[in-house]
């Protein structure tokens, strides 16, 4: 579905400030992949996200989502193949338009001067009652209203409201509380599972990184340092994780919002 | 009388067809979040491109090329913003540069006159001859070219295309992760944006008779301000409703404008009393925020930020009175400073009430 062959991205270069965020990265993804990312602050799990999703070209290397190569268009090209969520829920909404606006925007329904109809307000509606929490009946209200875990589900659905070929999920519920991370999260598993979407989450959870996909993928210094999918990863414990990050590069998995439990 | 009819009619007039250049930076400033200091040239540029075409005896087509050169001149501020990557207020600059230049080009000399030459207003003066709506022609068109626009603009943000340009000012990465361009969204917002000041120019040429190239110097302050009016007044619900919002601040932008004129007040006067309305409209939040938290501080040592205020006000106030009462040449100053000082005072009362309200509701 999605291959990255030997990406490189330097920041700063020639500069003091020179920082290989990617390092000649490799990574392969099948059709119905769910991959959990992990690794220590500045790994490069973000920089590669960006770089799937065109934020910048790359240095050298190739990105091919479904067999197309997409390594040098532009990412408002790429956006209608990957959804992408950040940690911030103010990112990827409108505060200032309504939750049917933003939803209208983001299903690209109708021609451009086609306007909201009855039959998209039903089918917001519909969607919004599956996050289950009471959205449907204020699809009138600014987003800017909602809370931060409201508006991160919206998020969700509207990254979602056209299944994307590939979804990117960037701590999307570290900046929530537990109860709502968790609601998020169980949206996030339920709508996966049911669009049957290949997706890449980057978690500081390391037991959540293990228990959810179907494959976890450590990180460091801008490299893939361990890939871990099936029998393998099915008896993996957190403290397995951390001794191979230890084994590996040689210091202890340093990463200032990570939950070991 | 000291405000007669025919002046309110014309302050009406003026203040619909002025309400165009509101209505356009309702939708750069406002909607798609652009400051387009372009707006200067830019209405002179329609006045211009129309009174030629007007002098040629088409008064219609007139109109439609004065559209034209706006969309242009929106197309360049864009590029150069959006392509160029130039700063926004700068690229506005830079295009309200060119254009002085563009705009003598296209009248010959600095002041073209307009008449002998037909307009749509003296078309509609023809039309309604003899009818009871003789004497208001000139508000008929104006009237008529407003709610066409509003009508236009409202309908044109409710279109997939509108929403895409309110989100670009909203929040340009939902924009690109929607799949859409906002270069293009800038480009599209700033083109329409422009065609309604440029065809406001126009009619503000064919309404006067006359276009001069200094004509545009501080509309973009003078749009602002009407636009800051009418959400005040109407407040920031819905799209509609703040698009005729905008049409009535013009409106009571330019009575206001009629009624310091009959005060004696200079005309030259205009431009600075519409840069404070601006200035103090614009920064009114953060001045009410700063008082706030200095009162607070200030009162635990036993001092009211407010009360001081109010007394300072309250004699300037009072001063001001008895100059204008002393004073013969600038009288008309000192009542607009003194109910200025009155407007501070009240604003203090009512900050002060809510403190004590908030602290009480507090404990």
């Amino acid at each position: 579905m999605l291959v990255l062959d030997h990406v490189s991205k330097t920041f700063n270069p020639g500069t003091v400030n020179s920082k290989t965020a990617l390092d000649r990265l490799s990574l392969h993804v099948l059709p119905g992949d769910f991959i959990t990312i992990i690794g220590s602050n500045g790994a490069g799990k973000s920089t590669l996200f960006n770089a799937v999703c065109g934020e910048f070209y790359p240095d050298s290397g190739t990105v091919t989502l479904a067999g197309r190569d997409i390594t040098w268009l532009p990412m408002h090209k790429r956006a209608a193949d990957i959804g992408h969520l950040f940690q911030d829920p103010m990112r990827g909404t409108a505060p200032g338009m309504t939750i049917e606006e933003n939803l209208a925007l983001a299903s690209g329904r109708g021609g451009w001067f086609g306007t909201i109809s009855r039959q998209d307000r039903e089918f917001f509606r519909e969607r919004l009652a599956e996050l289950d929490m009471g959205l449907e009946d204020r699809m009138k209200q600014p987003v800017g209203l909602l809370s931060g875990g409201q508006r991160q589900a919206l998020t969700l659905l509207m990254a979602t409201v056209n299944p994307p070929k590939l979804l990117l999920l960037d701590e999307h519920t570290a900046a929530l509380d537990p109860a709502t991370a968790e609601k998020v999260t169980e949206l996030t598993e339920r709508i996966v599972r049911e669009s049957n979407l290949t997706c890449l989450m980057v978690t500081h959870n390391m037991q959540a990184a293990l228990e959810m996909g179907n494959r976890t993928v450590m990180m460091d210094a801008g490299r893939i340092i361990y890939d871990t999918s099936g029998e393998e990863r099915a008896h993996l414990t957190v403290s397995d994780l951390m001794d191979r990050f230890r084994a590996r590069t040689g210091s202890a998995l340093d990463n200032d919002r990570m939950l070991l439990q | 009388m000291f405000i007669s009819w025919g002046i309110i009619q014309s302050a009406v007039e003026l203040g619909l067809i002025y309400s165009m250049v509101a209505l356009a930076l309702f939708l750069s400033y406002s909607m798609l979040n652009v400051c387009d200091l372009s707006t200067d040239g830019c209405y002179t540029l329609g006045c211009s491109v129309g009174s030629m075409v007007a002098l040629t005896g088409h008064p219609v087509l007139a109109l439609l090329a004065a559209i034209g050169s706006g969309v242009c001149s929106g197309f360049v501020t864009a590029f150069l913003q959006t392509r160029m990557k130039i700063e926004s207020l700068l690229a506005g600059i830079i295009v309200n540069t060119g254009l002085y230049t563009v705009n003598i080009m296209i009248l010959g000399k600095a002041t073209v006159s307009l008449n002998d030459a037909p307009t749509v207003f003296t078309w509609m003066k023809k039309v309604l001859a003899g009818t009871p709506l003789a004497d208001f022609y000139k508000l008929v068109v104006a009237l008529c070219f407003v709610l066409l626009t509003v009508l236009l603009l409202v309908l044109f943000l409710r279109t997939r295309l509108g929403l895409s340009i309110r989100a670009t000012g909203n929040n340009k990465d939902m924009v690109r992760s929607s799949s859409l361009n906002p270069t293009t969204m800038i480009t599209i917002g700033l083109c329409c944006s422009n065609a309604i000041t440029a065809l406001g120019g126009c009619l503000i040429g064919e309404y006067n008779k006359t276009c001069d190239i200094n004509m545009g110097t501080g509309m973009v302050t003078i749009a602002l301000a009407s636009l800051i009016i009418g959400e005040t007044v109407f407040g920031k619900k819905t799209v509609p409703w703040r698009a005729v919002g905008v049409v009535v601040g013009a409106v009571i932008y330019r009575i206001v404008v009629a009624v310091a004129l009959r005060l004696n007040m200079p005309a030259t006067a205009l431009k600075l009393v519409s840069a404070v309305i601006v200035a103090v409209a614009i920064s009114y939040p953060t001045v009410v925020r700063t008082l706030a938290l200095q009162n607070r501080r200030l009162s635990t040592r036993g001092v009211s930020l407010y009360r001081i205020l109010q007394a300072v006000f309250a004699g300037l106030t009072v001063l001001f009175i008895v100059l204008s009462v002393f004073t013969s040449g600038s009288r008309p100053l000192m009542i607009l400073l003194a109910l200025l000082c009155a407007v501070f005072l009240v604003l203090m009362i009512a900050a002060d009430r809510k403190e004590r309200r908030d602290a009480h509701a507090g404990a």
